[in-house]
């Protein structure tokens, strides 16, 4: 089977500042792949440059569907949460009882604490239904509940043949290849 | 998920404050018999000229929050994940922006023609005038909302840019040249996904 996602030589470069050059990277289905290195080596850029977001200077990108969850909430701050999650995904259900939201479908989105909030994004992830999960500092403001659910509702989608691309600079639960960026 | 985006816009702009503009286009018509005194002959002479500069200003309000809540927020961006090319996302918005603006400010014309002594002919010409002309209108102002979001000050560049790009649309309309007046609005409304498309994707980082 083919990669989800595949890095030919990739050079990006942001604001003057070249963050990585004649970068190679596959991802397999059932692989996952933690970035790690120091705030600013374009560990977010990388992922953003996956997702398709960004372009690269030189080199080939190819990806699979996917799903990105990252600092930024996308959700209609003044509806329920469970409405603003059904209007990306049919299940949205699913990801809201993988994060524990269920009891707080009702509860207007703005409402909502940054722990809650990086939940619903990552519950995005989850009822997106994507083989490809994009995901930047998935552990930030997330409590130590938050975090076993994300590692398991993880391993879940790894062993069924998904693939997980994860920036973070804390250590992730399970068994990650690692790719470090430099400064 | 194009249907779903724009009844999302239109609740969006029908529960934020959708009768903004249009208290703002009667609260220009209103300023003009104070400004030029109340001799009937001359408002109704001046009225079709009047109502299209309130109507100029008053699709300036919006601006702000056509697209840079939901470039800040990341909405744009999901919505690229989910295959919608950028262009679809600003034809999108540019309908559910005409649908929320363009019915009310034509509603809002009736007492403002009354206001300016205005006839039941010259009322007509400005209406059809205004109902060919404000889908261009709203197509330019979500264009500038795309080529400004992000930036500082962005409230008072989009002025800058949108007041003289719709001058044609106000000379043509004034003038009741209706086939000009329906090139030009055309012309903006096809060009307009474009000219946003790229700029946002010029101003991802």
């Amino acid at each position: 089977m083919s990669a989800f996602l595949r890095f030919d030589g990739v050079t990006l470069r942001r604001g003057g500042k070249l963050l990585f050059e004649g970068l190679d990277l596959e991802l397999s289905p059932g692989k996952r792949l933690q970035l790690i290195g120091p705030n600013g080596s374009g560990k977010s850029s990388l992922i953003r440059l996956a997702a398709g977001l960004l372009s690269a200077e030189r080199g080939l990108v190819k990806r699979s569907p996917l799903a990105l969850a990252d600092d930024l909430l996308a959700l209609d701050v003044d509806l329920p949460l469970g409405r603003a999650l059904r209007f990306w995904s049919k299940s949205a259900d699913r990801g809201l009882d993988a994060f524990g939201l269920t009891i707080l479908a009702d509860v207007p989105v703005r409402l909502l604490s940054s722990g809650q909030r990086k939940r619903a994004t990552l519950a995005r992830v989850v009822s997106s239904g994507a083989p490809l999960w994009l995901l930047d500092e998935p552990l930030n403001a997330l409590d130590d509940d938050g975090a076993g659910r994300l590692a398991s509702i993880v391993d879940d989608h790894v062993a069924a043949g998904g693939a997980v691309l994860a920036a973070s600079h804390q250590a992730l639960a399970g068994e990650w290849r690692r790719m470090e960026l430099g400064a | 998920m194009i249907g779903a985006l724009i009844g999302r816009e239109i609740r969006r702009a029908s529960t934020g404050l959708a009768w903004l503009p249009v208290a703002f286009f009667l609260l220009v018509v209103a300023l003009m018999p104070f400004a030029v005194g109340p001799d009937a002959r001359l408002l109704s002479r001046i009225g079709g000229g009047t109502l299209w500069v309130a109507a100029l200003t008053a699709a300036l309000l919006p601006v702000e929050r056509l697209i840079e809540p939901d470039r800040a927020d990341g909405f744009l961006d999901q919505l690229s994940l989910h295959g919608l090319a950028e262009e679809t996302i600003i034809a999108a918005k540019i309908a559910a922006h005409w649908l929320t603006f363009g019915p009310l400010l034509l509603i809002a014309a009736l007492p403002a023609a009354a206001l300016l002594a205005m006839d039941g002919s010259s009322l007509v010409r400005v209406e059809i005038a205004l109902a060919i002309g404000t889908p261009g209108l709203a197509a330019l102002a979500v264009a500038i909302a795309a080529v400004t979001a992000g930036l500082p000050r962005a409230g008072s560049l989009a002025g800058l840019l949108l007041l003289p790009l719709a001058v044609p649309l106000l000379i043509f309309g004034a003038a009741n040249a209706l086939l000009l007046e329906a090139a030009f609005s055309l012309l903006l409304t096809a060009g307009a996904p474009f000219v946003a498309g790229a700029a946002i994707r010029a101003s991802r980082t």
